[in-house]
């Protein structure tokens, strides 16, 4: 596959709500507090879309508006996009099972049309403009993988600038006591088919048979967190591009795959 | 674009198991819907096309894990018109990890879930011992399973952009073929019947009570169905056969459920398509049209396929026979294209009694046979996602 640049990075996690103020974090020049993310208030979202918006599509909005904020010049209608979450909106999951055990199984409407996988791609294109292509996915715990090679292929085939983000929720009890992964966790990377005045690092991925240990994240607070959340695992690459130290980062994909990913900093 | 060769596919509908039979029931134009019966339903008074004998399929023990209606589904569509063995020859042909697996489904093992939680004795409750989140609820737990029965061990991922899933996973396997990452790929979709959808297409009074009707006068939404479908996507090594020519993918940017009002995310996904397929609108000789037969989309798909096709193509939505399969709509419909060019065959638009004159385009009332070359088939979802794909021979 041809490489793609990084022209942006957009994060929303517990004691990280953005990339400006994660990156003392991720270096190592900051102590890691964990702290719950505020309710976050999508700033490009109509105001009826707003009020609709549930958890899982305010956080998915959290990563991807901090990664385009820094960058005011971009088209975001040219922008194709690739949303990737391993369990979709599990709150909403957890509500209409709910209701079925009730007397009138009255599934509330809007609910129902933010059950879609691809609820929060919806929303971005709604608040965007976008008419551009638009994919959702997931692979479970490899979902960020996946979604990884989805949005460079997005960005290499149709040679289109495309956002990526990476976003899980942590879910409503009884479903958590079912989950392995527990916490909430997103990440947004702006990729570009070619290099721009914004490109901040170049990537190259390539598909790997032979077994091989996984990357993990420097810091130990972040191991973690990348362990207890299937977006999380993008950790050791946004830790590598918050130090700009060029980088060679293996990842688990499906089935006894593995990619490996080259990070040259710009 | 480069074709990709479409080698083998297979269907399981309402209509039964495998081609022959899907076929068989299209020519006769016999629909396989009938009034819902559905697990414990009784409140609701809809037409659903279900795939019968699901509670008999017995998943094999090491992957009893993946136990669900589901996953049974898959199991009983994979097992269809040889496609597995097809499946092990690419394998042996490339590699396992060089055959890809893109699944699209809506709501994956939702009603696995939906019985965990009805079987609870209060609110507050754990969910049963028996109830597996991972491999039932997963929206990717019936791409892993399709991987893991067929042992393919290339790239994957479930795609789940609502009624446009299934056709969603060709652009993604044209992608990672032509990215170099597989030479082969399983693409597909599966949704089954669950409460969630049948309830929820309910509560947004999009659920007909009775047979849907795409383009009619009189339709008043959709009947819901369930079904999977697959087919192998191998690069194009020769001239001749089946292939993926064109595809084109769009979002709405309008609304969360309904379609633009002028289809223009639907024209924008056609007009892809064709230009993917560097194809003119003259040289498509029938459309499989979403159809779902609400008011909203057959209008709004209309206005966009008039627009760039004109009011000659012939035109109908096979959702009359299968109902809307959601996630699995996409594969469901390439695969009756498919067999509309290797039967020289247009379906009628069954249970259509008499047209809306506000769809201007031209929808057949009748099967007609007659030589079919290329088609398009359109899938538009939930979240205003819209794919349209033109299979064909390929020269």
């Amino acid at each position: 596959m041809k490489p793609v640049y990084i022209d942006a990075i957009g994060l929303a996690a517990p004691g990280l709500p953005s990339w400006t103020e994660a990156l003392p974090v991720l270096t190592g020049d900051a102590v890691f507090k964990s702290e719950p993310l505020a309710r976050y208030r999508p700033k490009l979202l109509p105001a009826n879309e707003r009020r609709r918006a549930t958890n899982i599509i305010r956080l998915a909005f959290q990563a991807a508006e901090d990664a385009i904020s820094a960058n005011e010049t971009l088209e975001l209608s040219n922008i194709s996009s690739v949303f990737a979450s391993s369990g979709g909106d599990l709150d909403i999951i957890d509500n209409i099972c709910r209701v079925f055990s009730g007397p009138d199984r009255a599934v509330s409407p809007t609910q129902f049309h933010n059950s879609v996988h691809n609820s929060a791609a919806g929303y971005w294109s709604i608040a965007t403009g976008s008419q551009s292509p638009s994919s959702s996915l997931s692979a479970c715990d490899h979902t960020f993988v996946a979604g990884l090679i989805e949005a460079m292929m997005f960005a290499t085939i149709e040679a289109t600038p495309t956002l990526l983000v990476v976003y899980d929720i942590s879910a409503p009890a009884p479903l958590l006591e079912k989950i392995m992964k527990k916490k909430t966790f997103g990440a947004a990377l702006l990729l570009s088919p070619v290099k721009t005045e914004f490109s901040c690092a170049r990537m190259t991925l390539q598909l790997v048979s032979e077994a091989r240990d996984e990357s993990q994240a420097i810091s130990t607070a972040f191991e973690s967190m990348r362990n207890d959340n299937p977006a999380a695992k993008i950790i050791p690459l946004l830790e590598c591009l918050a130090r700009k130290v060029d980088s060679s980062l293996t990842f688990c994909s499906t089935g006894s795959q593995y990619i490996d990913v080259t990070v040259t900093q710009c | 674009m480069k074709h990709l060769q479409i080698t083998d596919f297979t269907l399981t509908t309402a209509l039964g198991g495998g081609l022959d039979v899907n076929f068989e029931r299209l020519r006769l134009g016999k629909s396989g819907l009938h009034p819902c019966e559905f697990f414990d339903i009784s409140d609701l008074r809809a037409w659903v096309g279900e795939v019968a004998g699901l509670d008999e399929v017995i998943i094999d023990k090491q992957l009893s894990a993946f136990d669900c209606r589901n996953n049974r589904l898959a199991l009983q569509g994979l097992k269809q018109d040889g496609f597995i063995e097809s499946v092990q020859q690419a394998i042996s042909c490339y590699g396992a990890e060089r055959v890809g697996v893109f699944i699209g489904t809506s709501t994956s093992g939702i009603h696995q879930t939906e019985k965990a939680y009805l079987s609870r004795e209060s609110e507050t409750a754990a969910l049963p011992d028996w109830y597996q989140y991972e491999t039932t609820q997963n929206t990717y737990s019936v791409a892993e399973f399709v991987r893991a029965y067929t042992g393919c061990d290339g790239v994957s991922a479930a795609i789940s952009t609502a009624c446009s899933s299934s056709a969603k996973v060709f652009a993604s396997a044209y992608r990672a073929i032509h990215s170099g990452l597989c030479d082969a790929a399983i693409v597909g979709g599966v949704d089954s019947l669950c409460l969630t959808t049948l309830y929820g297409f309910n509560s947004l009074q999009l659920l007909s009570e009775e047979l849907c009707r795409p383009s009619d006068i009189t339709r008043n939404g959709i009947s819901i169905g369930e079904a999977a479908g697959f087919a192998l996507l191998q690069r194009s090594q020769k001239a001749g056969g089946v292939g993926m020519l064109g595809y084109g993918e769009s979002s709405d940017a309008f609304h969360m459920s309904s379609p633009h009002p002028e289809g223009d995310g639907a024209f924008l996904a056609m007009q892809a398509a064709l230009h993917s397929a560097g194809m003119t609108a003259e040289q498509v000789d029938y459309i499989n049209l979403h159809g779902t037969a609400t008011v909203a989309n057959d209008f709004s798909e209309a206005m966009a396929v008039n627009r760039l096709f004109g009011n000659k193509t012939p035109c109908s939505s096979t959702k009359g026979w299968t109902g809307h399969t959601l996630g699995a709509a996409g594969i469901v419909e390439i695969v009756f294209s498919l067999m509309a060019i290797k039967h020289g065959f247009m379906p009628q638009s069954l249970n259509t009694q008499q047209i809306d004159p506000n769809i201007g385009i031209n929808i057949l009332m009748e099967n007609h046979f007659q030589p079919v070359n290329r088609v398009l088939s359109n899938s538009f979802g939930f979240g205003g996602s819209n794919v349209s794909l033109v299979v064909g021979e390929i020269q």
